[in-house]
């Protein structure tokens, strides 16, 4: 499998830049793309295992339909990274199968 | 039994499961189904297979409801054998909880009158200390639970397709898109036909209404009475996550996929099986007050279904007496009850076996004075 970008920002000037950080890498992207344009555009194929089979997958629609592109966002799990606009300090990781919820015994 | 054919009228879980179980006792059955524009109760089902409370003011259903789940295992096997589809089954027990000392005393009193009366249905009361252990992250307004453990769940979806592909297995057959406009009688010749809205028709010795809500309609033709009528039930669904709940509770449970099922409410709505808002938010309040931690968990999913009812929330099962040979099946409990619909109402309804002891008590006459 290629780790080519297959998509690619156009460069211009005047762009804010923010920093994110996946999985411990830090990304420099522009301000305003979506989480998931910023992966695609750093080399990101891989940014979720599915439920069922742990299979790699990534981004299909772009627009919030197919929840393909889930990634763990500041430690919430399951987020839609093509819904989300990056912000500066941002940490992500890939979402690992399903979403844990946090047990914690009320006693 | 070369001569006998059976037509089932309504092919959800109830008229698969009853076709079914007289496809496999031998005769040839033939499943007239409404298809997609049904209200198919069959789909929006909560999917529990439960006897727990069951039959509390009629004994003859907790026995019934007992059977079920003791013989679900059974039909799990078949139809999995025979068709590869699983239905999904599993029987870990199930939990109902209590918010106050006042409700943990009446479930008590329930659950004891039922085995008073002959239910035989094994319970035991846990106060909140013994049910974190069971169920860990439980909230704090639970004060305790009963548990049995003969409760399970199963998949209604991949029930209803085990049975439909089990049909078809044996060589019966389903056909869908059928409204049934008028079912006809014809005493001499001792032979059904049964008329569709666009003109088809289609002839058989015995007859079984499994309708749902349809049956209200369809009985009086055949000297039956159904007072069916809808009683809506929302449910929601989480996103899948990570096995939390090992065991189903009445109102809430983990399916073998991992989503979350929040159920359901109880509406007078007439025929419309819609969503609303408000009754979504209320749904998903108690969860998160049953377990706060959903609170952190995604809804994907919410949808509303119409239970076919009885005035008293109990099943039909009879055979007509003046059109012999003609049946009436009722019930929203079209899960919990598939083993026994299949195994012993199919048996009946196709002429294989008697009608089941002390049945008379199922009968629609008991409704006379309802509409």
């Amino acid at each position: 499998m290629t780790t080519n970008a297959l998509f690619s920002i156009p460069e211009s000037s005047g762009h804010d830049m923010v920093t994110i950080a996946f999985e411990g890498r830090n990304l420099t992207v522009p301000a305003g793309i979506s989480v998931a344009a910023a992966l695609l555009s750093n080399g990101v194929s891989d940014f979720r295992s599915s439920v069922v089979g742990q299979a790699p997958r990534a981004p299909y629609c772009m627009m919030g339909a197919c929840f393909e592109c889930l990634v763990e966002i500041n430690e919430f799990p399951a987020r839609q990274s093509c819904l989300i606009s990056v912000q500066d300090g941002m940490r992500v990781r890939r979402q690992l199968g399903a979403s844990a919820i946090n047990i914690k015994d009320e006693l | 039994m070369g001569n006998q054919s059976l037509t089932v009228i309504g092919g959800g879980l109830v008229g698969a499961a009853i076709a079914y179980g007289a496809v496999r006792s031998g005769i040839h059955v033939r499943v007239l189904d409404q298809g997609d524009t049904a209200f198919r109760a069959s789909r929006g089902n909560f999917g529990l297979v439960w006897v727990q409370s069951k039959g509390h003011k009629l004994p003859r259903y907790a026995r019934w409801s007992r059977d079920a789940v003791t013989r679900w295992p059974a039909l799990q096997q078949e139809l999995l054998q025979l068709t590869g589809v699983d239905a999904g089954l599993q029987q870990p027990g199930g939990f109902w909880l209590g918010f106050s000392d006042a409700e943990m005393k009446a479930r008590c009193a329930l659950l004891e009158n039922v085995n008073q009366h002959g239910g035989e249905v094994p319970f035991e009361i846990m106060n909140r200390s013994k049910l974190v252990q069971y169920l860990p992250g439980i909230g704090q307004a639970v004060v305790g639970g009963s548990f049995c453990p003969m409760d399970g769940h199963a998949n209604p979806l991949m029930l209803l397709r085990a049975l439909h592909a089990g049909i078809i297995c044996r060589g019966s057959e389903v056909i869908s898109g059928v409204e049934v406009a008028r079912i006809r009688f014809d005493s001499e010749k001792q032979e059904f036909e049964t008329f569709s809205g666009d003109g088809r028709s289609w002839k058989s010795t015995r007859i079984v209404l499994a309708a749902g809500l349809g049956n209200a309609r369809l009985a009086p033709q055949l000297g039956l009475n159904a007072p069916v009528f809808p009683t809506r039930g929302q449910v929601l669904i989480t996103e899948r996550l990570k096995p939390f709940l090992r065991y189903p509770m009445n109102k809430l449970r983990q399916t073998l996929e991992g989503s979350v099922q929040v159920g359901s409410t109880s509406e007078d709505v007439g025929f419309n099986d819609g969503t609303s808002t408000e009754r979504i938010e209320w749904l998903a309040r108690r969860a998160v007050t049953t377990f706060p931690a959903l609170a952190y968990a995604r809804l994907v999913r919410a949808w509303g279904a119409l239970r076919p009812l009885t005035p008293d929330g109990y099943p039909i099962y009879q055979e007509s007496s003046s059109c012999p040979g003609a049946f009436i099946a009722t019930s929203h409990s079209g899960v919990s009850l598939a083993s026994v619909h299949c195994f012993v109402i199919g048996a009946w309804m196709s002429g294989m076996a008697e009608r089941p002891p002390d049945f008379g008590v199922f009968n629609g006459d008991r409704f006379a004075n309802s509409k």
